[in-house]
């Protein structure tokens, strides 16, 4: 059995938990990013950030969580250098559900991943060390991190085997990122540790997981250590372990923290907040719409194929780009031109954050198939010209002489030239039909795909006889 | 100049040309620098109070708009933070921190410009009834300087009472305003839970503590309430109290208003005999003033103050547990520590209260021991309230002596915790409900001041100031022997 607990910060948030001071911590020099309140200093109170509830809210909606009527803080207390206040506000069910979401569910290929819980805490600052943690003679604190917003998210140990876990980090990842709250592929805006367990033994949980391929291997890693000392007649106990991300295997951790008690106590200084049907409804009102609905609508409203649908659907960057660019006519057209010839050149994060292709571009560059002036294979020169420079459709056409080549008088003299360099090819294609093929790409290839394929065909067969 | 006027009568000053704020606080500093080697009431001084003053009397003169508070003295409990000054809640911990911003409270002091004359002593982290915790030494009772000044806000009260300040700031979670104002004689108001913003006040138990205004004069408290309470965006638990004034209209008397005298808090073993007996007096006045009098049992005060030790020790191993000697108080050398010795001096800057506090506070919450402690003690708070809101039902008032006991002589009682701990069992009960309670010197019998605890429901403390005000008209007090 394997169950996950999964942190994910708020990044799409503009301010900290508590603070005004930036949600987005990673620009910052150094412990610049901090205030009397994020620091813990004596005397300071937090606010709670009322867009961290409304985002957090909207996390626990998407995955069919039931909502508490009051929502709580506690203080989870422990010491570790990186915690200002020596203790972390989160959320607990002590009292009753007072944490933003509980009992919820998430289909993952036909499977029903229970969801325990979801709620809101802080996250703390940061230690960096030189070299290794073990290893580190100096290890320095920076707290441009500490309260920064974060939804924790429980599940129950429903997963089968480690493929599924990665199934269902991708559909999370999909659905925050969908619901414009966090974007997954910040360095550590997603981080996650898993409990393993197999028949007969106890529950161990495995920490200090870099990556979701990493986690995959690391469940592996511990089913199979796990087999083999049941095999072995061996009890496995419950503990906590560490990924060891160079030697890919899981370490017992020194420390017990297992045993660690946190004295939680109610957090007096937030009051409950109310969560009252209006603002429920308006935030369920707000709510982006979802993934499965968006495909379903593609499918049906445009008749894109279901493979296509379901990668625009998935991908924010793609639908939104779709969203904004498509209308009845060109949807498509507009989709096709995503799935097929965008989305090579913009598939890390650095890659979109530099482009500068706007939906406009997309709908430009489709009436320009539309109405002849392009061809396919010009349209994707272009958007590489787009990308880059941003300019219009028109000027780049103009400008680099994309335009398709039509006229049969130039494409005659091309036509020319290849007949003569393809004797070979020429004396074969009067024999076998399929041959013209070969020919006709090597006129594409000159005019860098700029000749109308069609005209080309039929003034090639017309200039060999064919 | 009489430093001993009220702040009503200062304001009157000021107005009609007869002091100048310059002038009443050089006089004011003055007698500090005097009687401060006997009082100890203060652990800083302003040094540009002087400065301060003769800036609003240049604004005064110049027919600026003036604030409420015309310059007069005020001074702050050290656990109430100024930006760029010491804040060290008597703590060793804290003696060289300074704040890097200004509490809610004295910047609207300073809006209504009052002079800050300085920052009062009081027991480290604001835990005992004596100040005989302070790391930097007790205060004296002006009254009487072998007797304790009350806890904690004891620098506060002896600041007020020994004339080194009209107003002060203290701060109160199981009595620390209205006890040192009982011992002091002054009066000492513990308002509703979230009228005054806590921002800025260095926490100990958060969920019940508030900041309270001390004065000579019921008067003088009401005045600085109203430069005080309100809402605060920094303090998300702080109440609207739509600019309410609570000076207007604070001599309206009692006539015909139902005032129950409450049972556990009035009589019973633990009670003085010369306390009792003042309040006997007192009970007398009240139905001199036209008010009806009965008695209230709330059964439940006799577990207030096990459950208030229980709660205030769970949060405040919470909130204390950020001073490690680390961030805080570091007194290692430049080479560091090793882990393990760390370990054991963590908190060694710590006194012996606030070590005894913080240890109860690691228990009580713990994994097993919560269910027993912690959870038990929210019940009877719970059920404490419901008490409370039936006696409103009937009552306008319920009233009881501040302090069961006189004030007591240094070293009598610091070694016996229990001993200490039942001084507040009439005090504890208002802020474990969150409801406004205030202390007014009624009788100063052999020497020793004793005063009259009157609590109002949440909010009220408009009517619970005229109460305060009617009660004060009927007692003749003698001038405190500096």
């Amino acid at each position: 059995m394997i169950g996950l607990e999964i942190h994910c910060q708020l990044t799409k948030l503009e301010s900290k938990l508590f603070c005004t001071c930036k949600a987005n911590y990673r620009e910052f020099e150094p412990n610049t990013n901090i205030c009397p309140v994020c620091m813990g200093m004596p005397g300071t109170l937090p606010r709670l950030n009322k867009k961290a509830v409304e985002k957090a809210t909207m996390i626990a909606m998407a995955l069919n969580c039931k909502t508490p009527h009051n929502l709580g803080f506690f203080r989870k207390n422990y010491f570790y250098p990186d915690l200002p206040k020596s203790f972390q506000i989160t959320q607990l069910n002590l009292y009753g559900p007072t944490s933003i979401g509980e009992q919820g569910k998430v289909s993952v290929e036909g499977k029903d991943i229970r969801i325990r819980r979801i709620q809101i805490e802080e996250d703390p600052g940061r230690l960096i060390y030189e070299g290794s943690s073990e290893k580190t003679a100096i290890t320095l604190v920076d707290y441009n991190r500490a309260g920064t917003p974060l939804v924790e998210i429980v599940t129950e140990p429903d997963f089968d085997n480690p493929r599924q876990v990665r199934i269902f980090l991708n559909v999370l990842s999909d659905l925050l990122e969908n619901l414009g709250v966090s974007d997954p592929t910040l360095e550590g805006a997603m981080r996650a540790d898993a409990n393993v367990s197999i028949e007969g033994g106890n529950r161990v949980e495995v920490k200090n997981i870099g990556s979701f391929h990493d986690l995959e291997k690391a469940i592996h890693f511990e089913l199979t250590r796990q087999t083999s000392l049941k095999e072995r007649g061996i009890e496995i106990s419950q503990e906590t372990r560490h990924w060891d991300d160079k030697r890919k295997i899981t370490i017992s951790s020194r420390s017990k923290e297992e045993d660690q008690d946190y004295r939680y106590i109610l957090e007096g200084d937030i009051p409950w907040v109310i969560m009252d049907e209006k603002s429920l409804n308006a935030w369920k009102k707000n709510m982006p719409e979802s993934i499965s609905s968006k495909k379903e609508r593609y499918v049906a409203k445009y008749g894109i194929p279901g493979q296509v649908a379901d990668v625009l659907s998935t991908d924010k960057y793609y639908s939104d780009l779709f969203e904004q660019a498509h209308d009845d006519s060109n949807a498509k057209e507009i989709a096709n031109i995503i799935t097929t010839d965008l989305m090579g050149l913009v598939d890390t994060r650095e890659k979109r954050e530099q482009s500068k292709l706007l939906p406009k571009h997309l709908s430009d560059l489709v009436s320009m198939i539309n109405t002849g002036k392009i061809t396919k294979s010009s349209a994707k020169s272009a958007l590489q010209e787009i990308i880059k420079t941003g300019k219009s459709v028109s000027d780049i056409v103009s400008s680099t002489g994309l335009s398709k080549i039509s006229d049969e008088g130039d494409l005659g003299k091309i036509i020319d030239e290849i007949i003569l360099q393809e004797s070979t090819a020429v004396e074969q294609a009067k024999q076998n039909s399929q041959t013209i093929n070969y020919l006709v790409g090597k006129v594409m290839q000159k005019t860098k795909g700029k000749a109308d394929p069609s005209i080309t065909l039929n003034l090639f067969k017309k200039k060999i006889g064919i | 100049m009489n430093l001993g006027i009220s702040a009503i009568e200062y304001i009157h000053g000021i107005k009609n040309g007869t002091i100048t704020a310059e002038e009443f606080v050089a006089k004011t500093i003055e007698h500090i620098k005097k009687v401060e080697p006997k009082l100890h009431a203060f652990l800083s001084l302003n040094d540009n109070a002087i400065q301060d003053a003769r800036n609003i009397d240049k604004k005064i003169k110049s027919g600026q708009k003036i604030g409420a508070l015309y310059g007069m003295p005020v001074s702050i409990k050290d656990n109430i933070c100024i930006k760029g000054g010491k804040t060290t809640c008597a703590s060793k911990m804290l003696e060289n921190y300074t704040a890097p911003y200004t509490a809610t409270v004295v910047s609207k002091l300073q809006e209504q410009d009052a002079t800050i004359i300085g920052k009062t002593n009081l027991d480290e982290f604001a835990m005992g009834v004596a100040t005989e915790f302070s790391a930097f030494g007790p205060s004296k009772n002006p009254w009487n300087t072998d007797y304790v000044p009350g806890g904690s806000s004891g620098g506060s009260a002896v600041s007020v009472a020994g004339l080194e300040s009209i107003l002060s700031l203290g701060s109160d979670t199981g009595g620390s305003v209205r006890n040192p104002a009982s011992f002091c004689s002054i009066v000492g108001l513990k308002p509703t839970y979230g009228l005054v913003s806590r921002y800025g006040l260095v926490s100990y138990a958060n969920s019940i503590e508030q900041i309270g205004p001390m004065g000579r004069r019921v008067e003088d408290v009401a005045l600085l309430l109203n430069c005080i309470a309100g809402k605060d965006i920094h303090d998300p638990t702080t109440i609207d109290n739509k600019s309410q004034d609570y000076l207007s209209g604070i001599d309206a008397g009692i006539s015909g208003k139902k005032i129950g005298i409450i049972k556990e808090m009035s009589s019973g073993a633990g009670l003085d005999k010369t306390v009792e007996s003042v309040f006997r007096n007192s009970v007398s006045s009240f139905e001199k003033l036209g008010a009806k009098i009965d008695e209230v049992s709330l059964d439940m005060v006799e577990y207030t103050v096990a459950t208030y030790y229980v709660l205030t020790t769970a949060e405040a191993g919470s909130n204390l547990s950020r001073y490690d000697n680390l961030r805080y108080g570091y007194d290692l050398d430049a080479e560091g520590y090793e882990y393990k010795s760390y370990i054991s001096k963590a908190r060694r800057n710590f006194g012996p209260e606030v070590t005894r506090r913080m240890i109860l506070g690691g228990f009580v919450p713990s994994a097993g021991f919560a269910g027993r402690y912690l959870l038990k003690a929210l019940k009877v708070k719970s059920k404490l309230k419901k008490q409370i809101q039936e006696a409103f039902s009937k009552f306008d008032y319920i009233i009881s002596p501040t302090v069961p006991v006189l004030p007591f002589k240094f070293g009598e009682k610091i070694d016996d915790p229990l001993a200490m701990y039942l001084a507040d069992i009439n005090t504890v009960t208002a802020n474990l409900t969150g409801i406004p309670a205030i202390s007014i010197p009624y009788e100063i019998r052999n020497g020793l001041p004793v005063g009259i605890q009157i609590h109002a429901n949440s909010l009220q403390e408009k009517s619970l100031l005229q109460a305060a005000y009617a009660l004060q008209s009927t007692t003749k007090l003698p001038e405190v022997p500096l």
